[in-house]
């Protein structure tokens, strides 16, 4: 069963802060892109004031993104009592780790969760689980 | 390298757990002040005697409160400490510094009837939302990843995949901690031992965890009193002393979810902890006759025994297997009390089964058990600390 929610519950908005916030602003515009050292041409997840290889603050810069990666690791959440009571289980979440080395978290909306396994190549989406919030999500993605 | 500055300085002499339980009944500060007299009182010291008090940062019972619960009117070092027990090297270095004499460590948690991040996902946000969770998980929560099971089935995920290790038999470090926590009147959660069929057949949680991958919350204090090595040979009972002690922190490091580092199938807080430990201890690992890790998550135990060195990369599921290196007759007796799969999972519980290791009191006991190894934080910052007999 692809991802679903349960109708009446809040999904958990993410915590926006100025750190952050560009990333969030690009999912918002269906964009998606990627926090970057200028200096030390490294990218950086989760997004953060300072680079930890140049402690500059100043070097840091978004860059767009293709959205490619590949699954690194994922669970499947199979128990109520420890699951998101706003998704219906199973649901899956993937790490995945993207072309450009960082790795980030979300569901994949597309594939059960028994097709899901280390290596799968996936590419970013977007969903709207409810009014006002769009978040990043992957799908699968030939190879 | 810096000296040995607290090789042998500090002993624990004193232990005390109160009633643990599922469903305690009791308000976490009742369980602190139980835990804290019972404790000095274990010592054969009086509360006068105390004048440090050390805790961890997650415990929510500030000194303050203690120490006028207890009458402890003279404090002079109180301190919140990193996670897990590193609290214990805080008070270490206090009494070595010749800051204070005697500290107490308490721990005091309603984990399996309260309010706990660990074991419900609206509890985690609604802590989160209340300030009190300091845990950033802005790249989690929308996607539904939020609780420490789910956290933690990541990292195992990987761990599997990446040593082509056959899940089930993760099995035998819950099958072995359950045969302990059988033993140990104070372990809640195993009244008889389980077979690797029970486990095979255990729920997936979070996939790849099951139910009995995971160690349970408890209602329960616990306090322990540490003060200087050569003060401990007068007292009551028989010291435990701190030979090694030492504290872990390493790259792109959070509690559970290190996703950023380049190899997230792996402990590296433990092994650099396990490394300046066994150098501070100045012993080998073939030294320790007992062993306490943390077995929050029953997968943690093997990437434990990798990071410390007792085997290879990738082998610490096959060290179990069976479970005849880690029962009381093996070569290394591993959480000889049930552990958190048996005991619940509250830090300091693993330090009390260190101690009763050194003192010979032990539901399992370790037959001249003289070095005893205790690791806490195993996914997050961790320490650790190498108890002897005096």
């Amino acid at each position: 069963m692809p991802l679903e929610y349960v109708p009446g519950i809040p999904i958990l908005r993410p915590y926006v802060d100025p750190d952050n916030k560009p990333f969030w602003d690009a999912v918002d515009r269906h964009e998606f892109v990627l926090q970057r050292c200028s200096n030390c041409d490294v990218f950086l997840q989760p997004p953060r004031p300072m680079c930890p290889h140049c402690l500059s603050m100043d070097s840091l810069e978004w860059v767009p993104s293709a959205g490619r990666g590949e699954v690194y690791s994922f669970v499947v959440f199979e128990a109520d009592r420890m699951a998101y009571p706003g998704m219906k289980i199973p649901y899956v979440v993937v790490l995945v780790e993207m072309e450009e080395g960082v790795r980030l978290t979300a569901n994949i909306i597309d594939s059960e969760p028994d097709e899901v396994y280390i290596g799968m190549p996936v590419e970013v989406t977007y969903n709207s689980p409810m009014e006002g919030l769009t978040l990043y999500q992957f799908k699968k993605r030939a190879s | 390298m810096t000296e040995r500055t607290l090789k042998d300085k500090t002993a624990i002499v004193g232990i005390a757990t109160t009633d643990l339980a599922r469903d305690g009944g009791r308000t976490e500060y009742s369980l602190a002040c139980e835990a804290v007299t019972r404790a000095v009182e274990d010592a054969g010291l009086e509360m006068a005697d105390i004048d440090g008090i050390v805790k961890d940062i997650s415990d929510g019972i500030d000194p303050m409160y203690l120490q006028k619960a207890v009458g402890i009117d003279n404090a002079q070092y109180c301190s919140d400490s990193h996670w897990g027990t590193s609290a214990l090297m805080t008070g270490a270095t206090a009494i070595a510094a010749g800051i204070c004499n005697a500290v107490v460590y308490y721990r005091c948690l309603n984990g399996g009837s309260g309010r706990r991040a660990g074991n419900d996902f609206r509890a985690a946000r609604e802590m989160q939302d209340e300030g009190l969770d300091l845990l950033r998980y802005d790249f989690y929560s929308p996607f539904g990843l939020l609780t420490p099971d789910g956290l933690a089935a990541m990292t195992a995920r990987r761990y599997l995949h990446v040593h082509g290790i056959d899940a089930d038999q993760v099995g035998w470090i819950p099958v072995v901690a359950s045969e302990y926590a059988a033993k140990n009147p104070d372990a809640v959660f195993f009244d008889e031992a389980i077979g690797l069929d029970d486990y095979t057949r255990s729920a997936l949680r979070v996939d790849p965890l099951r139910d009995l991958d995971c160690a349970p919350g408890v209602d329960g204090g616990l306090a322990i009193v540490l003060t200087r090595a050569d003060r401990a040979k007068s007292l009551r009972q028989k010291a435990a002393v701190v030979m090694g002690v030492a504290q872990g922190t390493s790259t792109e490091g959070e509690l559970l979810s290190n996703y950023s580092r380049p190899d997230i199938a792996a402990l590296p807080e433990v092994r650099l902890m396990g490394e300046e430990l066994f150098r501070v201890a100045g012993i080998d690992r073939g030294d320790i006759n007992v062993a306490q890790l943390d077995d929050r998550y029953a997968p943690y135990v093997a990437m434990q025994l990798e990071e410390l060195g007792f085997c290879e990369r990738g082998s610490g599921v096959a060290f179990c297997e069976k479970g005849e290196r880690i029962r009381v007759d093996g070569d290394l007796p591993l959480n000889t009390g049930g552990g958190f799969l048996g005991g619940g999972f509250t830090y300091g519980l693993n330090v009390i089964e260190a101690v009763r290791q050194i003192r010979g009191t032990s539901s399992s006991q370790v037959e001249d058990a003289e070095i005893s190894l205790v690791v806490s934080g195993a996914g997050g910052p961790a320490d650790g600390l190498i108890l002897r007999r005096d």
